[in-house]
């Protein structure tokens, strides 16, 4: 299998005529792209990390924010944003399985698998749209002291929007909207991505090509999606 | 004439061909072994969060909790990467084409370092 390819001298490999990647043109393009994705959620996550050391004195401890969960109104710190990593890393373990199962033309397999990849985006789309509306909607809210027009005003803010946000700086309302909006617009795509192979598969095109490359390429965004999560989970929720 | 050429992909993955259920198995094992690792990762790493708060323990203990979550995200980075998106499994010439660009990201944090300092300065000079 792979290793027997793996010791083709260098002038062969490059003399044309065969990969020299050992990777076709479309997974290598994935690789790319996912590479220069990984550049722009670094420069987010970085000028996070230099917003927070700037404002430090007014940043809010992340956990005093994110502790509500559902059905219940018990104070439970990170608990939920844990539980949205699991989900997102459960799906990308059904992924893995969907790409394992194309790898040996299991039709049925990659339909179970990527199907439930599927469902596991849905779900993490859904917890975070219930994050992001009891971030905006906020808790009791607090008196702030805000220039208005020109005019220096005491106001009640309640919840979070672009301007202002009971929890501490502005700037955090605003990472935390674009940092997670940013990837959850991704979740989204990558949902739509899987959703498209999913009905490909089924409707047997995969199977007429002979391979389910394309699971695979679709395989390897979910994945980075997975990946830039574990990331943001570390750098906006847990520091 | 050119002749058209066949879509080969199927010949360039890495894993393909009828595998021995030996071989699905041992694949599988490992898949469940990495999910394992990753969960228990994710459940340490919140329960630290829920117990060692940054405003119950100390600046020195806070900064070695911080290195840990930053390691166990590595961790957690790598096997994603070298087992669930296969790249360990890639030529050399594929992993080094993808990996040393990271590099650059590392230069990125190094800038942010140490030249974050002077922009916070300058930024401070020119509120006075």
């Amino acid at each position: 299998m792979a290793q027997a390819t793996l010791d083709i001298p260098a002038k062969k490999l490059w003399g044309g005529g065969t990969s020299p990647f050992g990777a076709s043109y479309g997974k290598l393009m994935m690789w790319f792209f996912l590479l220069s994705d990984a550049f722009t959620f670094s420069t987010l996550l970085v000028s996070l990390g230099y917003a927070r050391h700037v404002h430090a004195d007014s940043w809010p401890l992340v956990e005093k924010v994110f502790h509500h969960f559902p059905f219940t109104h018990a104070h439970l710190p990170l608990l939920y944003v844990g539980l949205m990593t699991f989900i997102l890393i459960v799906s990308s373990v059904t992924m893995v399985l969907a790409v394992d199962a194309g790898h040996s033309n299991d039709k049925k397999g990659v339909l179970f698998w990527l199907g439930l990849t599927v469902v596991g985006g849905l779900v993490f789309l859904g917890s975070q749209a219930w994050e992001w509306y009891t971030f905006i909607v906020g808790a009791d809210g607090v008196m702030k002291t805000v220039v208005i027009d020109g005019e220096v005003k005491e106001i009640l803010v309640q919840g979070a929007n672009l301007q202002y946000n009971e929890y501490g700086h502005t700037l955090f309302a605003n990472f935390f909207f674009f940092i997670t909006g940013f990837h959850g617009f991704h979740v989204f795509s990558g949902v739509v991505i899987n959703a498209i192979v999913l009905y490909q598969t089924y409707q047997g095109i995969y199977e007429k090509r002979g391979h389910y490359e394309m699971v695979e390429k679709a395989g390897l965004y979910w994945h980075f999606v997975d990946l830039v999560w574990v990331f943001v989970f570390t750098f906006f929720y847990l520091l | 004439m050119a002749q058209h050429v066949a879509d080969q992909s199927y010949e360039y993955s890495h894993a393909h061909g009828p595998r021995t259920p030996e071989q699905s198995r041992a694949v599988r094992r490992k898949i469940g072994m990495v999910t394992l690792l990753l969960s228990v990762i994710t459940i340490v790493e919140v329960l630290v969060g829920i117990y060692y708060s940054k405003s119950h323990v100390s600046a020195g203990t806070w900064t070695m909790i911080k290195w840990f979550y930053i390691v166990l995200t590595l961790v957690k980075a790598g096997y994603i990467v070298l087992v669930f998106m296969h790249l360990g499994d890639e030529r050399k010439n594929l992993r080094n084409t993808v990996l040393l660009p990271m590099l650059l990201i590392v230069y990125l944090i190094f800038i942010a370092l140490f030249e974050g300092e002077n922009i916070i300065q300058y930024v401070q000079d020119l509120m006075k």
